[in-house]
């Protein structure tokens, strides 16, 4: 058996790692090359200027920093919210129904709501901004929650949602949380499942309340799938550029109020023709996603539980 | 939160008789339970109802869509499938999208299952490098590469071509792919294959013969995972398959449509086609959905 073994390491792993040399690693590491010269993408010259791109990115106050800012509240607002509820739905799911000889029972109907909670996540983007884009459509173009609005009487932004500055990134933010949480609840709902019943009932025995149960037994046992999916939904968080695309006027407007680091980039890289400058833009969001796994792996360990 | 919904929650335990097989429903605890239940219920809806309302919305002229967006269509108006259908080619983006898949889900199980193989069991120098090579690209934020990828493809003239896609699905699916069956392989038991050795397979039948059907749970869920997340790829084909509209995938055809309808303002149209472009993904959703949940968790849950 040992015969050989080389030869075959090497040409089960030629293929795969060479494609994902040439077509992943590659390109990243030009990035970072292009983002230190004044390359606009299309000529075939271009210098070598150091760190300036970097320098000026923080000038940039037309799109850069609106699309920092708001990068910088999707990062903190979709964790936080789509944590909170997938842990909320799941512990609901798994242990909010009534307590019969001591034994603790989901809500009834648990299957069927995680069924159609999950749906969105095998939606594509593109379905998802179709659909929420005319669900925020002003009322002359038949929108959902504004004809409902004006329908029991209250006021309706006239443009709809999604072209007034106060509600555009909010409405963004509302759908991602709606796309994501199903994925989480079934995420949290298999870890919750892998915590002894027995804890729990014995919580009952000691009379402690839902929320009791929530907070000591939960939520310290789920600490390790907390962690992964803050650290999934960071990235999802950085990433966001797709939703925008489809359903924002300007693609990040009106007037830069949804602009994005991933739209910023795109528009500098194809639209602009500043090829370098947006590559800065996207080291700079390869560093920050970067720093976020580590810091959350390192401070972020608790002590491991076995049951 | 659930929280003091328990004391009304055990009195009614304590409360209940020992044994009563069929218990008439009766309200559940306090206020707080109520109103935890009602959300629950209420989320149900706001997944539910922009989905159907898109649908109720497909039947509708689009003039009717504008005037009266919560009303019944007046008669259902298949016009819009039809429209949707020739003029809006969801059909041929469908054959598009299939085709490109085949050659793309095939790849990159073939190269994942092999490269996460040789990781999970076979030492020899350079082994994590290459694994943590391969994890680390889950966390890349895509944009950065984009336009380096771009000029690659058209360097080699794969720009524009469906093979060209089928292999940038391909490595950018291996870092999930490999990192994920890599710890799968290392699950399996080591008795099975040191028999097949005794017995005289080489390392090539010990993988095919015998491995690969052993990994048979753990290849479902990442391919389920892969033709999930390749078939709703938007970036890539966006910008390296970007020249004619024709040959678009699913994603692109779609927002192709969204654009033109804006100008056009036909948006029964628009949402026919939407509707087209959910029902297979719906139908293979009712049918799968316990593979389907597991297989898009597998990788969180390792």
């Amino acid at each position: 058996m040992k015969h050989g073994k080389y030869p075959f390491i090497l040409s089960f792993l030629a293929l795969p790692v060479g494609l994902y040399a040439w077509l992943v690693i590659l390109p990243f590491a030009q990035a970072f090359q292009i983002s230190l010269t004044d390359w606009s993408g299309s000529s075939n010259s271009f210098d070598y200027i150091g760190f300036d791109n970097y320098a000026n990115l923080f000038k940039d106050e037309r799109l850069v920093l609106p699309a920092l800012r708001h990068t910088g509240i999707i990062l903190v607002v979709l964790p936080l919210v789509t944590i909170v509820l997938g842990l909320f739905f799941a512990f609901m799911l798994n242990l909010g129904g009534r307590v019969r000889q001591g034994r603790i029972e989901g809500v009834r109907g648990a299957r069927f709501h995680k069924v159609v909670y999950f749906f969105p996540q095998v939606l594509s983007v593109a379905i998802i901004g179709i659909l929420w884009k005319q669900v925020y459509a002003p009322e002359n173009f038949g929108g959902l929650i504004t004809g409902a609005l004006t329908a029991v009487g209250l006021p309706a932004p006239v443009n709809g949602f999604l072209a007034d500055t106060r509600f555009v990134l909010a409405s963004v933010i509302g759908v991602l949380v709606w796309s994501a949480v199903g994925f989480y609840l079934v995420f949290f709902s298999s870890a919750m499942a892998s915590i002894p019943r027995d804890l729990y009932e014995a919580a009952v025995i000691d009379g402690a309340g839902r929320g009791a149960m929530f907070f000591r037994i939960t939520l310290p046992l789920l600490w390790d799938s907390v962690q992964t999916a803050w650290i999934y939904l960071s990235i999802v968080a950085l990433d966001v550029f797709v939703l925008i695309y489809m359903m924002t006027p300007e693609r990040g407007g009106p007037n830069a109020a949804s602009e994005v680091v991933g739209g910023v980039i795109w528009k500098y890289a194809f639209n602009h023709g500043e090829q370098a400058f947006a590559s800065a833009l996207g080291v700079v969001l390869f560093f920050a996603a970067l720093s976020l796994a580590v810091v959350s792996l390192r401070f972020g360990r608790r002590e491991q539980i076995e049951f | 939160m659930a929280t003091d919904t328990a004391p009304a929650a055990e009195g009614t335990a304590e409360a209940a008789p020992a044994r009563t097989p069929q218990r008439a429903p009766r309200p559940e605890g306090n206020v707080l339970n109520v109103f935890s239940h009602g959300f629950l219920w209420l989320w149900a809806l706001m997944v539910i109802i922009p989905v159907a309302w898109i649908v109720m919305s497909s039947f509708k002229t689009t003039r009717e869509i504008a005037s009266d967006p919560l009303g019944l269509p007046s008669a259902p108006h298949w016009a819009n499938y039809v429209n949707a259908w020739t003029n809006g080619n969801i059909g041929g983006y469908f054959l598009n999208t299939a085709q490109v898949l085949v050659f793309s889900v095939t790849g990159t199980m073939l190269l994942g299952a092999m490269a996460a193989y040789v990781l999970a069991r076979y030492e020899f120098p350079g082994n994590r490098v290459i694994y943590f090579g391969f994890a680390a690209g889950m966390m890349f934020p895509v944009f950065l590469a984009l336009f380096p990828l771009f000029k690659t493809l058209q360097n080699v003239a794969l720009l524009n071509t469906y093979t060209g896609l089928v292999i940038v699905y391909i490595a950018y699916s291996l870092p999930f792919t490999v990192f994920f069956l890599t710890a799968f392989f290392r699950t399996l038991p080591t008795g099975v294959a040191e028999a097949a050795v005794v017995d005289g397979a080489g390392h090539y039948r010990l993988f095919f013969q015998v491995m690969l059907p052993m990994a048979k749970p753990g290849l479902v869920a990442i391919t389920i995972f892969n033709v999930i997340g390749q078939w709703n790829q938007f970036l890539l084909p966006l910008v390296l398959l970007g020249r004619n509209p024709e040959d678009a995938m699913i994603s692109q055809g779609l927002a192709n449509l969204a654009l033109r309808q804006g100008y056009e303002g036909d948006s029964g149209a628009l949402f026919a086609g939407t509707v087209l472009a959910m029902v297979p993904i719906f139908i293979a959703y009712v049918l799968f959905q316990r593979q389907i949940q597991a297989g898009l968790t597998a990788g969180a849950i390792k």
